[in-house]
């Protein structure tokens, strides 16, 4: 098949500044029917041009070296069948996003080994370890083992959209880490609870700093879903009740303004989410939002009316809302 | 003017051992760094699928009995008290890993549980799904966190320093700066992993290039029992990744074109879960006798169930179905014999320790020797995790009662830079090192693999010689500082041909066919001549011979049968 690789490339040795910008290079090649892209960029590599680095090793989804952007979205080069990505005879490829760009399609983890650190990603078990194995379900470990799978790739972290505009967020790949300890029967107390990951998670920059828009979800080669581990901590979360904080306020006012009415109250949901009217530094840092909105004739209306039947949304509603909260994990505790 | 680097003990390479080694050492007291060419979770431990051996007493096991799967495997060449040191220790090191927080498979108790594995009489491979080595080695790396051992990451070692018969320390390049370092070191522990990529295809990922085997074996170190090379039953035709041996520790058949189970003619009792030197050697007579289909044989996995095959061997469906288009569920899936681990490897005694002072060795890299003439699957992982703890902590306490070496650092220093400079500088008309790494691997392939007989491996004896003056010229196309991979390729290349010498030497040497090495010439097991290990060091015109005896505590050798 022929096909021509377009590389995204940059050099930080470029002699000029200008040189020194991304910039794009075309390489038309001749690979197998069924070869990976990365086959496809061993092949440039190793015949074309010694000069474009990239990180790869195991070729088999394992090692995680080899996440970049394909046709605009982050996913392993090892794992994409060149001749389903060709669009005009042509494959775009991109270094990954977020993370900096050290040469070509090369970029620098630091900040996201940072994030993986700052979780304590180790297990935490409080008490004296037992003297053989922990009896804990196979159940809970099929289920751990689908977040252990994660391979730290980076393909999550380089196209989740809130990395993108605040660095400051945890980010998908730790959060997915540490939900590998929050829902391990064996972190935390005597009955598997991780109090106090829980408790630092629901702080900013953790768990409720997710906008939910699933594009860690979508990129994964590995099936971890990194946002639904997140849901899930923060559903472990207050259940713990770690419900004072902007995040957990805001899921009830949410929740609490369509099942009263049947619709968002937008007016009240920012006040409530920061804890009512006694929190006037965070109410007031709204005020030039509210200010434009009013000049623009977006301000929500004072006075909240209800939808037309609103009586089919509560039904709705009752009908749902007396499940229980899913529960952790199961566990076996061998502390009884 | 750059840091100071210095520390009690390095580790070089961060996969299991290496990061099991560091965590040791650091834990009794050592200053200990490690250091890596790729980032410790990208190391190829990853790739072992299928599991970790262990006899626990606790389930009517036994280690003795381990012990002997384990040298029955190894076709007697392994040394009978290194194996007792690792059966004796794996069911301590296993339950180690499970407190750290390895997510192993249960059974309906909630206790670990256990599949079967080929070359052994009762199921004691404990697992996580189908990507054991991952599940470990991430784990591993958090207790490396937790440690807080110092880590370079991305640092290429380009060459071991010796003085007076003693290690001094590295002098190792920063991949992402292109700057050369030294780091001296009271002992250095070469956790380095195997060299499979001198061979093409291979079951390794494209990092596993021999580093520390071709380091050590040109600091004057032994390299012992490299013949012995395990081509792996089931791999994926073309890129020859690895579908586990997990897949018939399930339950998978064999079969060839006509559907037949042809491990019954090689071995009746074990079938398809004979050792892996067995059913490679099985498959590769019924392709070669035209009973396979494009060069492969059948790996049948349908009448397991897609419950089952979910659960516990979902990965190697995804790598059917991604790199051979084939869905294990619903059809069986083409696979072939190849190259996989080197059983062969650097010399060490059962605390690591090499020939040479202040120099150990752990993991694949390593030779103890516990794997002999071929390796029982998942033996390495345990292999790493027992061996790699013991040099870490008898580096560890050697290195209390040491100084560090005298040495003039400046000068050395500047040695290394001018040696890397002449190679960046060369004439770009030469082969490159991709090249030359495809001719050997095709050379290696062909003649020191599943088959062998003298006039192959001269062939191959005599193709490594040429390639060796090509590599002499071998340029660097390259010539920035950062991220310069193609300065590391021309480098590992050089480690691959002096590792590729000693196997094919090895290969000649040994007339008799024993574990993996087969030479149609010479197709008996022959304990009177060569019941010994071979060693290799570097002599003025290729690898010198010499020969070491094999320690057998209560196992006298027997005929081999599964």
């Amino acid at each position: 098949m022929d096909v021509t690789i377009r590389v995204k490339r940059q050099d930080p040795e470029a002699p000029t500044g200008e040189g020194r910008m991304p910039y794009w290079q075309d390489y038309p090649i001749t690979i197998a029917d069924n070869a990976t892209v990365l086959d496809a960029l061993i092949q440039i590599r190793e015949d074309d041009d010694g000069t474009l680095s990239l990180r790869c090793s195991c070729r088999s989804s394992i090692c995680g070296s080899c996440a970049m952007r394909i046709n605009g979205h982050a996913g392993l080069a090892c794992k994409t069948i060149a001749n389903t990505m060709v669009q005009d005879g042509v494959i775009t490829v991109e270094p990954a996003g977020v993370m900096p760009v050290v040469k070509d399609l090369v970029v620098n983890f630091d900040l996201f080994w940072e994030k993986i650190e700052a979780v304590d990603p180790y297990l935490k078990h409080a008490g004296q370890e037992p003297e053989g194995e922990y009896i804990v379900s196979n159940e809970a470990m099929l289920h751990l083992s689908g977040v252990t799978a994660c391979i730290m790739c980076g393909a999550c972290v380089s196209d989740c959209t809130v990395l993108e505009v605040d660095p400051t967020f945890l980010g998908p790949a730790a959060l997915a880490k540490a939900y590998r300890f929050t829902a391990d029967p064996r972190d935390g107390d005597g009955d598997g609870v991780s109090m106090e990951r829980l408790w630092g998670l629901s702080e900013p920059t953790g768990i409720w700093d997710c906008t939910r828009c699933n594009e860690c979800v979508q990129v994964c080669p590995k099936g971890v879903a990194p946002m639904d581990r997140i849901m899930a901590m923060r559903d472990q979360a207050i259940q713990q009740g770690y419900d004072n904080n902007n995040g957990a306020r805001h899921t009830d006012a949410f929740t609490e303004s369509v099942g009263h009415s049947g619709r968002l109250d937008e007016l009240r949901l920012p006040i409530k989410s920061v804890g009512g009217f006694a929190n006037m530094p965070a109410l007031m840092s709204y005020m030039p939002v509210a200010f434009r909105a009013m000049r623009r004739g977006k301000m929500p209306p004072i006075a909240h009316k209800n939808v037309e039947n609103v009586e089919a949304v509560r039904r709705i509603f009752q009908r749902t809302e007396p499940e229980p909260p899913a529960p952790r994990v199961s566990i076996n505790s061998p502390f009884g | 003017m750059p840091e100071d680097l210095q520390h009690d003990v390095l580790v070089v390479g961060a996969g299991l051992a290496g990061m099991r080694a560091a965590i040791a050492a650091r834990a009794s007291g050592a200053n200990t760094a490690i250091i890596s060419k790729v980032h410790p979770v990208r190391s190829h431990s990853n790739a072992a699928q299928g599991g970790i051996n262990a006899a626990l007493l606790d389930r009517g096991d036994d280690w003795e009995d381990h012990a002997y799967d384990t040298i029955k495997g190894s076709d007697f060449l392994g040394d009978q008290d290194a194996i007792e040191v690792m059966c004796r220790q794996a069911g301590a090191s296993l339950i180690d890993m499970e407190h750290m927080g390895v997510t192993f498979n249960r059974d309906d108790d909630g206790r670990l549980g256990t599949r079967a594995f080929g070359g052994q009489r009762r199921a004691r491979t404990f697992f996580v799904g189908d990507f054991t080595g991952q599940a470990l080695l991430h784990v591993m790396f958090e207790q490396l966190i937790k440690s807080g051992v110092r880590r370079y990451e991305e640092w290429f070692v380009t060459s071991l320093i010796m003085e007076d018969g003693q290690v001094a320390g590295v002098t190792a390049l920063e991949i992402r700066t292109g700057e050369l370092h030294l780091i001296r070191a009271k002992s250095v522990i070469f956790c380095t992993g195997g060299c499979g990529r001198l061979f093409e295809p291979s079951t390794n990922a494209l990092i596993v290039t021999g580093d520390g085997m071709g380091l050590v074996y040109n600091a004057g170190g032994q390299l012992m029992d490299m013949e012995m090379v395990q081509y792996h039953p089931t791999t994926l035709a073309g890129s020859g990744v690895l579908i586990s041996e997990a897949a018939r520790g399930e339950g998978a058949y064999l079969r060839d074109k006509n559907g037949h189970r042809f491990m019954e003619k090689y071995a009746p009792n074990m079938m398809e879960l004979a050792s892996r030197d067995v059913v490679s050697r099985a498959e590769q007579t019924e392709i070669n006798a035209g009973n396979g289909i494009d060069g492969c044989v059948l790996l049948d996995c349908t009448h397991l169930g897609q419950a089952l095959i979910m659960e516990k061997l979902s990965q190697i469906r995804e790598i059917g179905i991604d790199l051979a288009g084939a869905d294990m569920i619903r059809e069986p899936i083409p696979i072939r014999p190849g190259m996989h681990y080197i059983m062969g490897g650097i010399k060490t005694n059962i605390d690591g320790l090499t020939n040479i002072g202040g120099v150990y060795a752990a993991g694949e890299c390593a030779n103890v020797s516990v794997h002999g003439g071929n390796r029982l699957g998942a033996n390495s992982l345990l292999d790493t995790i027992v061996f790699g703890e013991r040099a870490g902590n008898h580096a560890s306490d050697a290195t209390r009662a040491m100084d560090f070496m005298e040495f003039d650092v400046a000068a050395t220093l500047a040695r290394e830079r001018r040696r890397i400079q002449e190679m960046m500088d060369r004439p770009e008309n030469g082969d490159r090192w991709s090249a030359i790494r495809r001719d050997m691997g095709e050379s290696m392939n062909r003649n020191v693999a599943v088959f062998r007989n003298e006039e192959g491996i001269e062939e191959t004896i005599s193709d490594l010689h040429d390639l060796r003056r090509r590599y002499e010229n071998v340029p660097v196309h390259n010539k920035g500082k950062t991220f310069n991979t193609d300065l590391v390729f021309a480098l590992e290349l050089g480690y691959m041909l002096d590792c590729a010498d000693t196997i094919a030497v090895g290969a000649l040497e040994r007339r008799e066919s024993r574990g993996a090495q087969f030479r149609t010439d010479y197709p008996d097991r022959n304990d009177e001549e060569w019941l010994h290990h071979i060693v290799l060091t570097k002599g003025d015109a290729g690898p010198a011979i010499s020969e070491l005896p094999v320690t057998i505590t209560q196992w006298t050798p027997e005929e081999r049968k599964y």
